[in-house]
């Protein structure tokens, strides 16, 4: 990919947050998982670019808009090589790979309907027992979930 | 604050959570109670036996235990009759509870729930079963069984025979030994075969295993513990592959007489007849007296959960 190009793909933004390395298949995800239909800020979404390390990437793009790190975290769960750059007055300000943190609260839901956290008013718990690919092991029925069985509440 | 003649209380909810040590501890508490089951130890004590399900083999095993140790019981076996079935939460039961009690023994249906249990309240709890998840004093029955009918828990062979698949206790009783140098066989069809998750443990864990289809009589003639489970048809989605396996993991009195004579064969009941009534008479039976250490192994859990310390004479 020539420099031009490179260029192209990441157009200039003066204030907001770029998500980049995102595998192409929790492209869309990710958008879900932002509300990006929500914000009523602009918005570019990149889908299958070229990537020397995933091979096919995604890409978004928000304006003036900062997420939380807790937002940040979910996408951590789906998309563990995204990178976040916080952009101030088109300057890349900071740089960070996104987090998954050690233990993952109230955000995922256990795949087992038996399972204490499905059917109690409490939040869900999971230990990070793998980080690539992403396995979660549920607190409380120790059950393991990765790839397709990790659903997003 | 614990006294002097108190350790800090402590929840069992999964064999998982106890270390070595203390697996060697409560099995020292446990021979200890064999020699003296009746005692004034938990005097002015009140447990609660909490059964969200019916299990009437357990509780009255928990409630012996207490009783053999001076203690007194309250808790239901029913929970149609209480307001769990009025749409209570567990928490909000275990919290009003646990405002009259020194310990919860408790049974539930679902998974988890007596991790959630021990993590809503400050009195211990342990763990007399939830759902097909954990069922730690049913593990340390059997290993005080194999203990004490083996005089050791390293240098021997287990072989698990049956449903090693949905088998809640044979799962828990390899993470058990998993301490120990026991070498395992684990004989069943291929429907029920040891699951990836427990054999990829064994491999990580460095412990020898073999897997057999055939329950031959070179694997009984190896073996030191004969762990049987029950072959339960609901388990099948393949019918026709039920019909032909039902009968291969079955014992009889005949096919122990190659086993060596320390072999103990060992079932965490109830049976049906995946063991003939002719076993029953050998000596190598030992399934009613494993049943029997359970009531030792509780009262060892209970005494250890309490954080009562028990007379010196066993140190």
């Amino acid at each position: 990919m020539s420099e031009k190009s490179k260029e192209l793909a990441v157009a200039a933004l003066r204030d907001g947050t770029v998500i980049d390395r995102i595998p192409s298949d929790a492209l869309f995800k990710a958008v879900d998982l932002l509300g990006i239909a929500d914000l009523g800020v602009s918005v570019t979404i990149g889908y299958n670019l070229q990537s020397n390390r995933l091979g096919k990437k995604g890409i978004i793009k928000v304006a003036d808009t900062f997420f939380s790190p807790e937002t940040l975290s979910r996408i951590a769960i789906i998309a563990p090589t995204a990178v976040v750059n916080t952009i101030r007055d088109y300057e890349v300000v900071d740089k960070q790979p996104v987090a998954l943190p050690g233990e993952i609260v109230g955000l995922v839901c256990c795949d087992n309907p038996k399972c204490v956290s499905r059917n109690e008013p409490i939040p869900s718990r999971f230990e990070v027992v793998d980080r690539n690919p992403v396995t979660l092991r549920c607190h409380y029925c120790e059950h393991e979930l990765s790839g397709d069985s990790i659903v997003l509440k | 604050m614990p006294s002097a003649n108190e350790n800090p209380t402590r929840s069992i909810v999964s064999i998982a959570d106890l270390s070595k040590d203390e697996i060697l501890s409560l099995l020292k508490l446990a021979a200890y109670f064999e020699e003296h089951p009746n005692s004034r130890l938990l005097d002015g004590k009140v447990v609660a036996t909490l059964f969200f399900e019916p299990s009437t083999r357990t509780r009255l095993s928990f409630e012996t235990a207490v009783n053999r140790l001076g203690g007194r019981i309250i808790g239901f076996s029913d929970p149609a009759a209480t307001s769990t079935s009025k749409g209570e939460t567990l928490k909000d039961t275990i919290k009003m509870v646990a405002n009259y009690v020194d310990l919860i023994v408790m049974r539930h249906y679902l998974e988890g729930a007596a991790r959630y249990a021990s993590e809503v309240t400050e009195v211990p709890v342990i763990n007399a079963g939830d759902g097909a998840h954990q069922h730690p004093s049913q593990t340390m029955l059997d290993l005080y069984s194999i203990f004490k009918t083996q005089g050791r828990l390293d240098d021997i062979t287990v072989t698990m025979v049956g449903d090693l698949k949905y088998g809640r206790t044979v799962h828990s009783l390899l993470m058990a030994l998993s301490h120990f140098r026991v070498k395992f066989n684990f004989v069943a069809c291929d429907e029920l075969r040891m699951p990836e998750e427990f054999r990829t443990f064994c491999d990580r864990n460095g412990i020898e295993y073999r897997e057999s289809t055939d329950f031959s009589p070179e694997i009984i003639a190896s073996t030191d513990i004969l762990y049987m489970t029950r072959v339960q048809r609901e388990r099948f989605t393949d019918l026709m592959e039920y019909e032909r396996v039902k009968d291969l993991y079955n014992l009889d009195a005949r096919m122990l007489d190659v086993a060596p004579d320390n072999l103990r064969v060992l079932h965490p009941l109830p049976r049906v007849n995946e063991i003939d009534q002719d076993v029953d008479d050998s000596p190598k039976a030992y399934y009613f007296q494993q049943a029997k250490n359970g009531l030792f192994a509780r009262q060892a859990m209970i005494c250890t959960a309490l954080g009562i310390k028990v007379p010196a004479d066993i140190h």
